[in-house]
Order: structure tokens, then C-alpha cells, then sequence
């Protein structure tokens, strides 16, 4: 077949990605059946759903070998989200970024590469600034997560960094800004006077398309001490 | 939405035994996830799509750094790279450890990734990683070596049908600092040295380590003959952050009387695994590093090194780092 031909509406493009015929050995040799609605699927669908118990698709899927406590995590999951527990019903699959913005309706997070390679995605856990792109919603249980809109105070008045990057004129278009923000604000943190350097570096982890890098900077470094 | 990854049960274990007791269960299907940074991106791209995951990041057991009988330093598998880079332990003791976490990947990367899944990832080589049926993915081609390929990123040395190179910051100071890798599986625990864990393609072309379904690589053993040693790291990448190294250099000697009295030194990104530099490390004991000593080190560094068509670069990269290792001794 010509892959590359000209647009041919007989041809159901929407079917089998190609990129899947290629490694149709490895798949063999792992037993792997990504997608396929085996039987197990099927279960897990069900218990997906919330109709059966949780925990009942590892029974089924191992009638011979079950045990009681080491069972595949559920749908719910709750989360501190900016200091408020949420309880989102999340797939096992789900990244968290996907988390804050569809289902709990925080879209300060951007997503930009959803590859780890940006940090337009950057939220705080438990201090830390994560890639939330590159992290299971499920791995997050019990922590606390601060997002862009968790940085200024209840009342509306702005953090530091927040101030420093409108006096600094930091965003250009403004997409990495949360990003930005969020990683200033884990920066400051944890070391309230940084240098030049030590700033940067952890800046370094957030790319800005419109190269607005010194703004930032100086607007880290006006922050510091502020913070 | 593009990127959203295939479906998979998800066990979140809270201690070693449960978490051996799932991977034995589902054997081949399991997949391990510490940090998931590199995990995540098999399974968006749907090249790799295990129906089972094992997430280790509650098993206590498997965090932390201490300090051992003989001044080594013990590192749990799931200890983080941030934590390595800033731990004052390890950077007393083996800066060239510390230095290589804190050089990999990006800031965020670091506070998730771990040392574990840093030693344990797979290669970055794009033909394989874009799903392509390479050798290594169980077919029969290499499209990386061939006349029009991109191999700019590839090996020099020891190539066998694979081209694809350790990506691995911390590997190449795991190998320097003769490292031991702790092994657990049910049926029980087993102790690899660094340069025994990681497997070349002529043994293996499908794996990058030792590790088989069922094992949990549970930490690293430093031995405390190299603590405080004089170390470097160095690496060299595109970018200083995010990318992979084109190649690093670690090492760990010993001086005495001005003279170099012992000494490891190994490279990442120049073959499958991480490449000890034998002939530099036989020229350089009983030496004086000096001047002279450095021009003959960088004349034997690379010294062998059979490039593809767009990696030249690599051999006197190679020669450099090694000389400038031994020249931090001087
Ligand atoms: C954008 C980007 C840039 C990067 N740049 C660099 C770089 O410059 N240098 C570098 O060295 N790395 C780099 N990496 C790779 C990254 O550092 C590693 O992927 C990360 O350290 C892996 O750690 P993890 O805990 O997230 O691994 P995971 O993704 O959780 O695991 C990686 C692999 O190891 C296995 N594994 C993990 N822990 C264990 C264990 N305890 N026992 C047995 N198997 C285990 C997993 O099954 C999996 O196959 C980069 C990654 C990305 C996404
Ligand atoms: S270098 Fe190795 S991993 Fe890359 S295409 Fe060739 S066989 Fe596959
Ligand atoms: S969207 Fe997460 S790092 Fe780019
Ligand atoms: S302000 Fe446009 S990407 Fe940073």
C-alpha cells in the first residue's frame, strides 16, 4: 500500500494506527495485547465502572492466585488539591495534568510537549516541583498539590514571584508562565535567597518559547527575599 | 487527546513482599514503575503496552541513603536523583555520583526519577523507541546503521548488530566506583557488580540489564574503597538540560605521593554499556599526572573506536573527557 498517496475517501484511515504493524514480533514475545477486548478487558471495564467492587478484577483475572491485599487500585482517588481534598474519579492511566484540567477544572496547568520535555505542566507536590504531564494521577494519593492557582494568597494578592514577573515584564505570550511560576515559587521555597545561579539552574527545567529566559530570571531574583 | 496511554491494571504495593509476590504472578506481563520517566513515554507512544503495572514507590525498604560499616554508602533503588545530587553523604564521599544525578534530565525530572530506574532505563535510540522493528524490538535489521541513517547519537566501540549506547548519567560512575547492585526476587536475593548488570548485545540484543520479570533491583552498594577517592564527572550534551549525553567520563582514583596509585575510569554513550577505559586507567597508575601523561591518555582513550557515519565527532569528544579527567588529578 502506498502510505503517502493522495487522500482516498474508500480508505478507513481511522483504523489500526501504522505504527502498530510495526513491531507486531515484540508484542509476541511479550505476550502483550494492548487494546484488544480480551475477556480481562472486559472485567476491568465493568469494575472501571463501579458496578462491581473494587478489587474484584484481580480476583477474576486470577481466580487461581488471588490475594486479598495486594489488589489493582480502583477508580477514586483523593487528592489535596491547593489545600481542598478532591475526590476524582480518575483511570489508572490518567496523567495528573490531564486530572487538574479535565476533571477538576484547573486550567492554569498547561500541557506542551506531555513529554517531560517543557515544564509548561510544572505544579508543586509536597513542595517539589513535578512535570504533572509525567506523573500518574494515581501516584499522588495522599499528597499535596499546589497548581498555579494555589500560589496567590485567598484574597487575591498576588505572590511575590507572581508581582516580580509583572514588574520584570516576564511572560511574552504567557503559555510556560504557570509553569514558570510554579517552579519559582518551589525555588524560593525551599532556598529564600538563591543566587543568580542556583536560580537558574532551577529555572532550567522550563522552556519558554518566546525566550523571555533573563525576564524571568530577574523577576526570580527580585522575588527573593520577598517570598 | 493525543499522548493518553494504553490501558493497564495498576498495583500500588506497600511492601517488598507484596510487590515480588504480583511481579511473580504476572511474570512477563508486570512492568515495574519507580519514577515513571521513562515508563511513560513507552507507553504513550503505545510501543510498549504491559497490561500490568507495578507502582515500588510505597515500599519503604526501597528508600534512602546510609552510610555502611566499611564508609560506603548504601542507596536505596527508589532513592531520587535530586536527593543523590544534594545528599551530603554522597557528596562527601562520591562526588562523581552526585555530579552525574544532578546532570540528568531537568530539575523536575531529577525530583521524580530515581536511581534505580536511571541505572534500569531502556536505550534512546529514536528508530527503536519510535516502535521501528529493530533487532532490538525482536526483528531482524538495525535502522540506525545503515548508509542514510541518523546515527549521530550511536556507539563507537562494540557494536554487535546493535549501535544503540547506555544512555545512563549515573551508569558510568556506578561502573568507576565499582558499584554493587542488590537484586531481589522470590526466590531470594543476589548481588551484581555494576559492570556484570548491564548486558551487551552480543549476550543479549533484546535487554539493556541483567534484570529479568520477577526481579526488583533493590539498591546500590557503594564500597566504601572509593569513598572520598578523587572523582570527576563529566558530560557532555546538546543542551545542558533534558538532553542525553553525547558522552560522559566518571572516575575514581587514588594518589599517593603525588603518583596515581589506583584507578577507574569508564564512559557512557560510547557503546551498549558503559565502557571502562582499561588501557587509560594501565597507563595512568604509578604516573605523575602532568602534562605529558594527559596527551598520552587522550592518544589511548578512544583508540579502537570503529565510528558510523555521523558520529566521528564522538572519538576526540571521547579523548578529551578522558584527558581531562586526569588532568583534575594534577
Ligand atoms: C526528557 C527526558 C530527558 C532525560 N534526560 C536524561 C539524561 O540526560 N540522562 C539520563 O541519565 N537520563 C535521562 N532521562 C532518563 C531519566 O533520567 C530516566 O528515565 C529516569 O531517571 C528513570 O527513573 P524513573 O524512576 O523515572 O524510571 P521508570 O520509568 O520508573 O523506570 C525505568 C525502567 O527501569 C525499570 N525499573 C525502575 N526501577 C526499578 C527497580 N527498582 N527494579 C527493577 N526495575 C526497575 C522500570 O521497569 C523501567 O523499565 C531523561 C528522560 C526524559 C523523559
Ligand atoms: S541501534 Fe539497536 S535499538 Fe537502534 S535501530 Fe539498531 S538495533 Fe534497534
Ligand atoms: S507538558 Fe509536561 S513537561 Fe511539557
Ligand atoms: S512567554 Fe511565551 S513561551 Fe514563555
Amino acid at each position: 500500500m502506498d502510505e503517502f498517496g493522495p487522500y482516498d475517501p474508500a480508505v478507513d484511515y481511522t483504523s489500526e494506527p501504522a505504527i502498530k504493524e510495526l513491531r507486531p514480533g515484540a508484542r509476541e514475545a511479550t505476550n502483550w495485547k494492548p487494546l484488544n477486548m480480551t475477556r480481562r478487558n472486559f472485567l476491568r471495564g465493568v469494575v472501571c465502572s463501579g458496578i462491581v467492587i473494587a478489587g474484584a478484577g484481580y480476583v477474576f483475572s486470577h481466580p487461581t492466585k488471588a490475594r486479598a491485599d495486594t489488589r489493582a487500585v480502583d477508580r477514586l482517588v483523593s487528592l489535596t488539591v491547593n489545600g481542598r481534598k478532591r475526590q476524582v474519579d480518575a483511570p489508572p492511566n490518567e496523567t495528573l495534568a490531564y486530572t487538574l484540567r479535565y476533571r477538576l477544572g484547573l486550567t492554569g496547568t498547561k500541557i506542551g510537549c506531555n513529554r517531560a520535555e517543557c515544564g509548561a505542566c510544572t505544579v508543586m507536590a509536597d513542595g517539589v516541583s513535578i512535570y504533572s504531564c509525567s506523573t500518574l494521577t494515581h501516584r499522588l494519593r495522599g499528597k499535596e498539590i499546589v497548581t498555579i492557582e494555589g500560589v496567590a494568597a485567598p484574597d487575591g494578592t498576588l505572590h511575590p514571584v507572581q508581582q516580580a514577573f509583572i514588574d520584570e515584564i516576564g511572560p511574552q505570550c504567557g503559555f510556560c508562565t504557570p509553569g514558570q511560576v510554579v517552579a519559582a515559587v518551589a525555588l524560593l521555597n525551599k532556598n529564600a535567597n538563591p543566587t543568580v545561579d542556583e536560580a537558574r539552574l532551577a529555572m532550567s527545567g522550563n522552556l519558554c518559547r518566546c525566550g523571555a529566559y533573563d525576564h524571568y530570571l530577574r523577576g526570580v531574583m527580585k522575588a527573593a527575599g520577598r517570598a | 487527546m493525543s499522548d493518553v496511554m494504553h490501558d493497564f491494571e495498576l498495583y500500588q504495593p506497600a511492601s517488598m513482599a507484596d510487590a515480588l509476590e504480583l511481579l511473580d504472578d504476572h511474570g512477563k506481563n508486570a512492568w515495574i514503575v519507580a519514577g515513571g520517566k521513562d515508563s511513560l513515554d513507552w507507553f504513550k507512544d503505545r510501543v510498549m503496552t504491559p497490561p500490568v503495572l507495578v507502582d515500588i514507590s510505597g515500599i519503604a525498604e526501597l528508600q534512602g541513603i546510609r552510610e555502611e560499616a566499611d564508609g560506603g554508602l548504601w542507596l536505596g533503588a527508589m532513592t531520587t536523583l535530586t536527593e543523590i545530587a544534594e545528599s551530603d553523604l554522597v557528596t562527601a564521599k562520591f562526588p562523581a555520583l552526585a555530579e552525574a544525578a544532578g546532570r540528568v534530565a531537568s530539575p523536575q525530572i531529577r525530583n521524580v526519577g530515581t536511581l534505580g530506574g536511571n541505572l534500569a532505563q531502556d536505550t534512546r535510540c529514536f528508530y527503536y523507541r519510535d516502535g521501528f522493528p529493530c533487532y532490538r524490538a525482536g526483528g531482524n535489521t538495525c535502522y540506525a546503521n545503515t548508509p542514510t541513517a541518523m546515527n549521530r547519537e550511536h556507539t563507537l566501540f562494540e557494536a554487535s548488530r546493535c549501535v544503540a549506547v547506555t544512555p545512563s548519567d549515573t551508569a558510568p560512575a556506578a561502573v568507576a566506583l565499582e558499584a554493587e547492585m542488590v537484586i531481589r526476587n522470590e526466590d531470594g536475593e543476589r548481588t551484581v557488580k555494576a559492570e556484570d548488570f548491564f548486558v551487551s548485545p552480543d549476550i543479549d540484543i533484546t535487554r539493556m540489564t541483567v534484570l529479568e520479570p520477577g526481579d526488583i533491583l533493590i539498591g546500590v552498594r557503594l564500597p566504601g574503597k572509593w569513598a572520598g577517592s578523587s572523582q570527576y564527572f563529566e558530560k557532555v550534551a546538546d543542551r545542558n538540560v533534558w538532553d542525553f549525553a553525547l558522552v560522559n567520563v566518571a572516575m575514581a582514583a587514588k594518589l599517593e605521593g603525588g603518583r596515581i596509585s589506583d584507578a577507574r575510569i569508564a564512559c557512557g554513550a560510547v557503546q551498549c554499556t558503559p565502557r571502562r577505559l582499561t588501557d587509560v586507567e594501565d597507563l595512568i597508575k604509578g604516573e605523575t599526572p602532568d602534562e605529558e601523561l594527559e596527551t598520552l591518555v587522550a592518544r589511548v582513550a578512544s583508540s579502537g573506536a570503529k565510528p558510523l557515519n555521523y558520529n566521528h565527532f564522538k572519538v576526540p569528544l571521547m579523548a578529551n573527557l578522558a584527558k581531562r579527567a586526569v588532568r583534575s588529578l594534577a
